[in-house]
């Protein structure tokens, strides 16, 4: 069956490879450790030379040497060989020293097999609209490497670029029918290695001064958001996540523990939205303040936080509701209470005198309000805090007085707890870029916020947010619009002329639609496309004869094209058919052995109102076909147009 | 027949295709995976299983691209091969142990060019060809020719990998062809000339002892026969003349089947037979030939020679 399968392979198909292997290796040396990134420059350069000056490859002991040496310094860097991080590089070392050992055609097949999986390990760290788009012109590549290591070695690097694009496109076809009918099965089918899902930023479930301003630099989208009415007032868009009860004196936490559900009254009517969250590692659900409905398998806590069963590892998408206004445990549990009044022993005496001082004769509502005046003293909203000494509180509140939202929080906070009002700090997201165009809120890691929580009795839990007495500006228009001017904030919040914004918002759309409609298509969107078709309920054996008879119905199209012969044109055989087919028409037929200058002579004796005519036709026709005449195709063509009907 | 041959013949179909031109239609192209595309399809799998267990949405995008891909190369290996005219040329004979080259014709009356055919007779002897878009390519397909008489074309398997190598397509063509193959001649010292015939015939006509005029030259004449000055004389554009001599009856040679040592089988024989006439024909020396089945009276030239050639390849003893 196979032959000639080891043939030595030409050389010039080698820089085809060598370019195969610089672009599906390249894109990695982004997350690879430096020296495993030069290691394969290194072998691809040395392949590269050895190809310029025509010299021997080396000998395979050296290589499986280094291959040896690569394996170990993978192992000692990642301390497994089986991790997608020491996978993805072990594959790099590996496809870089094929090249090396180029000799033959079967060799080159496993340097191009071996390029085809590393493209789909660039997935793995993005799965973006330009990944896609390098990964297809690498694909392109690579199948026209393919092209020239079987097929015609004189072809121009045109030729087979041209070919191999035609293959591509002929099989996007088949992509897609694979990619809406093929059953999915939503994995992992077993548990990935640890690094699975390694270096993406999101809300921390502790916080200290700096963490959320830290996080705030960032312009990456922490979730997006589409309601069904209209958009609320920005000012009311409080995503609330973990609610952090404990403080030690630097940082604070949530309190571990599973008291009993939180009891809500809503006192607006629900707003129903969907959220499609960016993997951030945490069980949160960012829902909106309060949650309402839930989705299917999460759940609330006794802090209104609304938690998912699994950690979200990846982009999901829930469908939620919210009420705006809500009463929350008007009768609150002693313990809680409690809880939140306790301020670890001896810190922040500045404070803790403050706040005796304002105790005195004094309704919460009142203390609440002299706090919030202080902030917006001479206070400073700012991404650069100076850094705090040991009693960070009163350093903050009566000597820097420079801080992002964790500062006024936690600031607040321990004032309300040592005028003994219960209070907490609750982080989440705030506010959020609505894009005209898509109609989705896009929240990013720059919303990242912290507010504060205090009972009040007969009103439960109330949230007063210290940072919009600082600044206003965060809460009703975002963070750009209240950090004062060189604060360092990621380009994207920072560009706000009118076309930069516009094309940002049409930026994202794309990738919101590429998100929602491309990267989410999952079980339940293919389940909902089937319905939409007349297929409800499918299952996967529906599924495989849907996707078996769509895709026999491209093969056999494609056959069909592949195997059409159009008919030679050979433009004056197709003019002299049409003139005989005329003469039929006058009862004339031509025998198939008649040369044309015997048949006319026969229409003359048979049909003398054709003679002259088809004399003519005669004249031209032999005179095309063996004369040299360029103007003889016209003539011919004129002298049938003349023939009568 | 055994049982395989006899399976294999069922199942490719194998009959002569005659003498005459014949397409390739796709009822005699088979094709089947190559081992890089089983390797290519193992890929696809765990490139699937990673896809799902990470659950990456362009990772099943581009395993389903590739599925698509590997689709569409197998339709184009077919189509490489589909709609392929083949048909019989000529064959030159060849001396046994010598290689035979059957010329086939390949017509692409197609658009686009046939890339990287690969036509093989005998295991190991591959010719890789291409044929243009509407192009027509003569092929010659090396076959070893061990021994004298006809040697016919054995099947040929046309193949394919193009253009992804992720499948093979093949024909097998059997047109009717074959090759004359003369014996191999052994080298030997030319014997002594025939004795003259008791008739006292001449039979060195066309000799070179005794000057016997002029004669218009022809292609099989050396160029050392030339009468330079007598074609000199000659008007403008005549011919060049070569000198005709008469009588040398002792060199006249008739090579004979009884001459050779009969203890040898008949192909070592007919060898030497061969070896002498082509000494002979180096020499310049005309010859017959006299075998068991046949007489061919002394002559030179090509027509002559290839005639002896021909008796010697096909004499039954």
């Amino acid at each position: 069956m196979s032959t000639a399968v080891d043939q030595p392979l030409d050389r010039r198909t080698v820089p085809w490879l060598l370019a195969t292997a610089l672009l599906t290796t390249a894109p990695h040396a982004v997350h690879q450790p430096i020296w495993l990134s030069s290691l394969a420059g290194f072998m691809l350069t040395w392949a590269s030379w050895l190809w310029w000056k025509d010299e021997r490859l080396p000998n395979r002991r050296l290589l499986t040497l280094i291959v040896a040496i690569a394996c170990i310094g993978i192992l000692a860097e990642f301390r497994t060989l089986f991790g997608r991080d020491a996978g993805v590089a072990l594959l790099v070392v590996l496809m870089n020293m094929k090249l090396l050992e180029l000799r033959s055609r079967r060799d080159a097949m496993v340097a191009i097999t071996l390029g085809y999986f590393l493209l789909l390990t660039h997935y793995l760290y993005s799965q973006t609209i330009p990944t896609a788009l390098w990964l297809f012109v690498a694909m392109w590549l690579l199948t026209a490497t393919l092209i020239r290591l079987h097929g015609n070695r004189n072809d121009s690097p045109d030729e087979t670029l041209r070919h191999a694009g035609l293959l591509c496109l002929q099989a996007i076809p088949f992509m897609l029918v694979l990619y809406l009918l093929f059953p999915r099965i939503s994995g992992p089918l077993w548990g990935l290695p640890s690094d699975a899902h390694a270096g993406t930023t999101g809300l921390s479930d502790t916080m200290s001064p700096g963490s959320v301003a830290q996080l705030a630099q960032s312009g990456e989208i922490a979730f997006r958001v589409r309601f069904d009415g209209k958009l609320p007032a920005k000012q009311k868009l409080y995503w609330r996540g973990p609610v952090m009860e404990q403080f030690d004196g630097a940082a604070w936490r949530p309190f571990p523990g599973h008291p009993p559900p939180p009891r809500l009254e809503r006192l607006s009517p629900p707003i129903a939205y969907e959220s499609t969250l960016e993997a951030h590692h945490q069980r949160w659900l960012l829902a909106l303040d309060a949650p309402d409905a839930l989705p299917a398998g999460a759940s609330l806590n006794a802090t209104l936080t609304a938690s998912n069963r699994q950690v979200l590892d990846q982009r999901q998408r829930f469908r939620m509701s919210a009420s705006l206004d809500y009463r929350f445990n008007v009768g609150e549990d002693q313990g809680v209470l409690h809880r939140n009044l306790a301020l670890p022993a001896g810190g922040n005496p500045k404070t803790r005198a403050l706040a005796e001082q304002w105790r005195q004769d004094n309704p919460p509502e009142a203390i609440i309000g002299k706090a919030l005046a202080l902030f917006a003293g001479d206070f400073t909203y700012t991404l650069q805090p100076p850094p705090l000494d040991r009693d960070g509180i009163d350093d903050f509140l009566f000597r820097t007085r420079r801080g992002f939202c964790e500062h006024y929080a936690a600031a607040f906070v321990v004032l309300m707890r040592a005028a003994g009002i219960p209070a907490r700090v609750v982080g989440g997201y705030q506010g959020g870029e609505y894009n005209p165009l898509d109609g989705y809120l896009v929240v990013r890691q720059s919303d990242a916020h912290a507010w504060a929580e205090v009972w009040l009795q007969g009103k439960g839990w109330v949230r007063v947010d210290p940072t919009a007495a600082v600044s206003p500006a965060r809460v009703e228009a975002g963070i750009a619009d209240a950090l004062p001017f060189g604060e360092p904030l990621p380009a994207l919040v920072h560009w706000r002329a009118g076309w930069i914004r516009t094309l940002r918002y049409r930026w994202e759309a794309i990738n919101n639609a590429w998100n929602q409609e491309v990267l989410g298509y999952d079980p339940q969107r293919q389940r909902e496309l089937l319905a939409r078709f007349g297929l409800p309920d499918a299952d996967w054996r529906s599924l495989a004869l849907a996707l078996g008879i769509a895709c026999g119905l491209l093969a056999a199209g494609l056959t069909a094209w592949a195997l059409y012969r159009r008919p030679v044109g050979d433009p004056v055989l197709r003019l002299w058919h049409k003139a005989l087919r005329q003469l039929t028409r006058s009862k004339v037929d031509c025998a198939p052995w008649e040369t044309p200058l015997e048949l006319a002579q026969r229409v003359r004796a048979q049909c003398p109102e054709l003679a002259e005519p088809f004399r003519r036709v005669v004249d031209a026709y032999l005179l095309a076909r063996y004369g040299s005449d360029n103007n003889s195709l016209k003539m011919l063509r004129d002298a049938v147009a003349q023939l009568p009907r | 027949m055994g049982f395989v041959a006899r399976l294999k013949q069922q199942l490719f179909r194998w009959h002569s295709d005659g003498a005459a031109p014949f397409r390739l239609g796709q009822r005699r192209i088979f094709i089947l995976p190559t081992r890089a595309g089983l390797l290519f399809a193992a890929a696809l799998a765990v490139m699937l299983i990673g896809a799902i267990n990470y659950n990456l949405a362009l990772g099943h995008a581009l395993v389903f691209l590739l599925v698509g891909l590997g689709m569409v190369g197998m339709i184009h290996t077919f189509r490489n091969l589909h709609g392929l005219v083949v048909s019989p040329g000529r064959c030159l004979p060849v001396f046994a142990g010598e290689t035979a080259y059957f010329e086939l014709i390949l017509d692409n009356d197609r658009r686009t060019p046939r890339q990287a055919l690969e036509l093989e007779a005998e295991p190991g002897q591959t010719v890789v060809t291409a044929v243009g878009r509407l192009q027509i390519t003569p092929i010659r397909i090396p076959v070893h020719a061990a021994s004298r008489g006809w040697l016919a074309l054995p099947r040929v398997r046309l193949a394919t990998r193009y253009p992804l190598g992720l499948f093979t397509a093949w024909a097998y063509l059997q047109p009717a062809m074959r090759s004359l193959v003369y014996p191999r001649p052994i080298a030997a010292p030319l014997p002594t000339a025939s004795p003259l015939p008791v008739d006292g015939e001449r039979c060195g006509d066309g000799g070179r002892e005794d000057f016997a005029g002029f004669r218009e030259r022809q292609p099989a004449d050396s160029p050392r026969h030339v009468a330079w000055k007598a074609s000199a004389r000659q008007a403008g554009d005549g011919a060049l003349l070569i000198k005709q001599f008469s009588g040398g009856a002792e060199l006249d040679l008739t090579l004979d089947w009884q001459q050779t040592d009969d203890s040898l089988p008949v192909d070592t024989r007919l060898g030497i037979l061969t070896g002498w006439l082509l000494a002979a024909e180096a020499a310049g020396r005309p010859c017959g030939l006299r075998l068991p089945d046949q007489e061919i009276p002394p002559g030179s030239g090509d027509s002559h020679r290839r005639h002896c050639l021909e008796a010697l390849a096909l004499c039954q003893p």
